[in-house]
């Protein structure tokens, strides 16, 4: 099976609630168990509020895209940005890093994107950010019990 | 108090005190949007002075992700400042991964449920 989509929104924190519905309403024809589907949910939280939080700085006028593509039991997801981009990938992604601090910011982001999904990908320019999250839905491969 | 029904989406936030612990039941989704919010409310109970234990009851916590931890890491803080135990109680599973990858679970104490966590406070429900 192949097919795909992708929304537009503004960077605005309303919309992250409106992304974790549109993509676990996308991914529902895969049949994901109820646990893969709050991982997906939860780590398009998380990509979404980096883009609002730290790509934009909180400006609305921001347009964040989410996109996803599904090709046999593969999902791929694209968040994307064109804010002010990381300026260190690495560091951003170390558990508990956060260049926020004084947002209150756990600094987990990056790590639970890592632990939620097979595959993540950042890739950051001074143009923008794109987030590529990859999981795999292969329910005949998967242990019985968790 | 409000009804869970006025708001569908979103986040719910009640609170109650009992004796000098603040019992705080959370419904429905917690993310950035709402962190700000649930912190607001929260540091104001903190800040009456008459407060020194913790109580979150997780039970009807739909969802939660980093933000969340963000708020608890923070409140955990000002609950630790004032000499006092933050208690988790009636955690469910997705909750439950995000607070063990976060290292939450070293200070945060743990209840089954919401009597229980009373009664480690000493307080009788």
């Amino acid at each position: 099976m192949t097919n795909h989509m992708k929304v537009e929104m503004a960077a605005k924190s309303e919309n992250e609630s409106f992304a974790r519905v549109v993509i676990a309403s996308f991914i529902s024809q895969l049949d994901p168990t109820l646990d893969e589907l709050t991982e997906v949910k939860t780590v398009i939280s998380e990509a979404v509020t980096n883009a609002i939080i730290h790509g934009y700085e909180a400006n609305e006028e921001g347009v964040v895209i989410l996109a996803c593509s599904i090709e046999d039991d593969e999902v791929t997801i694209w968040v994307q940005d064109f804010g002010r981009g990381i300026d260190d990938v690495h560091e951003a992604m170390e558990p508990m890093y956060t260049s926020k601090p004084e947002l209150e910011r756990s600094g987990m982001g990056f790590t639970i994107m890592e632990n939620f999904m097979d595959q993540l990908d950042v890739h950051s320019s001074e143009t923008g950010t794109t987030v590529t999250l990859v999981k795999r839905f292969n329910h005949d491969h998967r242990p019985i019990a968790k | 108090m409000l009804k869970k029904e006025e708001k569908l989406l979103g986040l719910v936030s009640y609170f109650e005190q009992k004796e000098n612990v603040l019992l705080i039941r959370l419904v429905g989704e917690l993310d950035h949007h709402e962190a700000e919010t649930l912190k607001t409310d929260w540091e104001s109970y903190l800040s009456t002075g008459d407060i020194k234990h913790v109580i979150v009851n997780l039970e009807q916590l739909s969802f939660m992700d980093s933000s969340g931890l963000g708020v608890f890491l923070g409140r955990y803080k000002q609950v630790k400042a004032l000499e006092g135990e933050m208690v988790v109680c009636s955690i469910n599973r997705s909750v439950k991964r995000l607070f063990e990858l976060s290292g939450l679970f070293k200070v945060v104490q743990t209840e089954a449920n919401e009597a229980d966590a009373l009664s480690r406070l000493g307080v009788a429900s």
